[in-house]
């Protein structure tokens, strides 16, 4: 994880766009958290989102300059940035359910 | 072991009652209700020692925009996007939006510390203001991750041997809302405002300084146009210096009632009296000599404005413009109601710095009653003597006597604290009212304890001995009656003396001439006397011849007597 990368890139035919979901997970360092992170954002999105999202990891030990545009705080902190509006969640998303609260994927209980 | 140091914060008064300034290397906890003053003590912090100390800071607001911050201190001179530029300081604005995070799991604010972290790297910073840090309790519902963060927050800028400032909004019953007094121990300094007699006052109070003596008093300060100015109640010390030089009156005979010279450089005078007599012109001839001698003078004029002083002094032969035109003089005229205490102390202040006057009259302080009350005049203008005599700056004040009071009792109550005290009155007597001054005291000197009549007159006030009779002590037009009298009855005296003196010479006179007539008598008498005894005595020598010469005639038998008896045996005749 060393620069702002779109690894997860995959596409899926037809209906919708690749880019339609851009995620940026903010994280510092290889941490036992961000790497628990990384992998509970990648397991929800393959189940709900498959094919039509980016995940973009901001390593902000590297990067710390970064930190300031999408006002970050906390970390690990995921960071909807498509579709809007903008949202966030922070920790390691172990709470799947909040996580799909957060990102706007589970209409409101 | 080594000493406390600390980071002086180059807040006016502020160093001085901490002895320094804030514990370096450590944070101090800054708190008080809202717009009291948090962030600007905070930015002023960052700014001056950006430009006096040399030490680079970072302000991380978590309140304010960066714009906001920037258009907000150049109000107070503070030119943000000029520091910022030349990395002098470092601002990040901090912004939390509750409604949009979503908390899920484990998370810590490691964020916030490289924020704080390459901001601090970017200027070199050895100061860091965060304001206000406890918006994150707002931001984050975690508390229990919010407090260890804090914690490790705190150790890691000690690490940094950063000197932090905190602050943080008061609570209810504790000094701040959120308990941050618990992690920041060093430093707790408490602001507060407060709204007496619709003056707002603000106040600043040292409650914890760990491994360091301070003020504890409630310090007034102030949020003005060069920022917080902070004007210590007391100096800590009473070690003003005390020359012994002495500076004119500018009234030659005020001078002689003074020991012959005038006040003490440095000392306070205090000039006392009823309304009109004479205050004013005492203290225009005071910085008028002052000026004449090439010395700086302020006028602080809370009463009349510098125009009208001018005028009504040309009419007792003083001019002041002159002075003003040269830059020797300088008023300053301020309504006693424009603001409060402390905003004219500051004022005062700051004046004073700027001009650096080497005598100050201020005319008159009776009116700063107006805004305040009584122990707070005399608070203020204790720490105003204080910073006057600390910059030797002789200074009168004068001030207005209530009529019904003691001539001797100031409405203040400040004498303690004048060197000198001059006291001016009123003497109304056979339908007029005369001025009269006198000395109730001045420290260190030989003072006349004489009345002297006080007069204003086109070459400006002239003092006249008072005729002191022997009941009642006697002015203006009554002392010059009594004068004439006086000058009358001498001539009188001085003429009767001369008429004694012609008689007595005419007298000498008439006995001399007297004395000759009547020796010339007396020796026309001798001589006629005398003339009628010869004349008896030769008809007595004829007479006896005669005798003799019948007896013989008539044979009568002749006596033989001896010759030595001769002319007693002439009686035998008979």
């Amino acid at each position: 994880m060393k620069n702002p990368q779109n690894e997860f890139l995959e596409k899926e035919d037809g209906e919708l766009e690749t880019d339609s979901w851009k995620l940026r997970l903010y994280v510092a360092g290889q941490t036992p958290k961000s790497i628990k992170a990384f992998d509970n954002l990648k397991r929800i999105c393959e189940e709900h989102l498959a094919g039509q999202y980016t995940i973009e990891v901001v390593d902000l030990t590297v990067n710390p300059q970064l930190a300031k545009g999408d006002q970050i705080l906390a970390l690990p902190t995921l960071v909807r940035k498509l579709p809007p509006p903008i949202s966030k969640i922070i920790g390691d998303l172990s709470n799947t359910e909040r996580v799909l609260v957060g990102l706007d994927l589970l209409p409101g209980k | 072991m080594t000493m406390l140091t600390k980071s002086p914060t180059g807040i006016k008064g502020f160093d001085e009652i901490t002895g320094g300034g804030l514990p370096h290397g450590r944070s101090t906890l800054i708190c008080g209700s809202a717009g009291c003053g948090k962030t600007v003590f905070g930015m002023e912090f960052l700014v001056r020692g950006a430009l006096q100390y040399d030490e680079p800071g970072v302000f991380m607001s978590f309140e304010e925009n960066e714009e906001d911050l920037i258009k907000n201190f150049s109000s107070l001179g503070f030119n943000l996007p000029t520091l910022i530029e030349q990395k002098n300081i470092a601002v990040d604005h901090v912004f939390i939006d509750r409604s949009e995070i979503e908390e899920t799991g484990e998370y810590d604010l490691e964020g916030l510390f490289i924020r704080l972290g390459m901001a601090i790297d970017q200027v070199g910073a050895r100061r860091v203001v965060l304001d206000t840090i406890e918006s994150l309790f707002s931001g984050f519902t975690n508390e229990g991750i919010l407090r260890s963060e804090l914690l490790r927050l705190f150790r890691w800028l000690k690490d940094k041997v950063v000197t932090a400032v905190v602050t943080a909004e008061q609570g209810r019953e504790t000094f701040t809302r959120h308990g941050l007094e618990e992690y920041v121990a060093d430093c707790v300094i408490l602001l507060d405002h407060r709204i007496q007699e619709q003056i707002p006052t603000r106040r600043l109070r040292i409650v914890k300084y760990r491994g360091s003596t301070h003020g504890a008093d409630e310090y007034p300060f102030l949020i003005q146009a060069n920022g917080f100015s902070l004007l210590p109640i007391t100096s800590l010390v009473l070690d003003h210096p005390a020359s012994s030089d002495r500076v004119p009156t500018g009234i030659d005979r005020l001078d002689t009632m003074l020991g012959g010279k005038g006040y003490y450089r440095g000392s306070s005078i205090l000039l006392s009296g009823t309304a009109g007599c004479g205050k004013t012109s005492v203290a225009a001839h005071f910085v008028d000599s002052a000026c004449k001698r090439g010395e700086r003078s302020f006028f602080i004029a809370f009463e009349e404005s510098p125009k009208q002083i001018i005028r009504n002094m040309k009419s007792i032969g003083i001019n002041l413009e002159k002075w003003v035109k040269r830059g020797l003089l300088k008023f300053h005229p301020v309504r006693p109601t424009l603001c409060g205490l402390e905003a004219h102390l500051a004022a005062i202040h700051r004046a004073i710095e700027d001009f650096k006057p080497n005598v100050l009259a201020i005319d008159p302080i009776s009116n700063l009653v107006a805004v305040a009350n009584i122990v707070d005049v005399k608070g203020m203008l204790l720490r105003l003597i204080d910073f006057l005599k600390t910059n030797e700056i002789t200074t009168l004040f004068t001030d207005l006597t209530q009529g019904g009071m003691s001539i001797e009792q100031t409405e203040l109550g400040i004498s303690s604290l004048m060197d000198t005290w001059i006291c001016l009155l009123s003497l109304e007597s056979s339908g007029e009212r005369n001025r009269a001054l006198f000395i109730a005291k001045s420290r260190g000197m030989q003072h006349s304890n004489q009345i002297r009549e006080f007069m204003l007159t086109d070459k400006g006030v002239q003092l006249v001995d008072v005729y002191l009779g022997p009941n009642n002590v006697l002015t203006g037009s009554a002392r010059t009656t009594k004068e004439a009298q006086d000058k009358a009855e001498a001539l009188d005296r001085r003429q009767e003396l001369e008429r004694k003196r012609s008689e007595m010479e005419r007298s000498r006179k008439m006995f001399h001439a007297e004395m000759a007539m009547l020796q010339a008598r007396f020796e026309s008498e001798q001589e006629n006397l005398q003339k009628a005894i010869d004349k008896e005595e030769a008809l007595e020598a004829v007479l006896k011849r005669d005798r003799n010469d019948l007896g013989t005639m008539r044979k009568a038998d002749r006596l033989i007597v001896p010759k030595s008896e001769g002319k007693d045996e002439k009686g035998d005749f008979e």
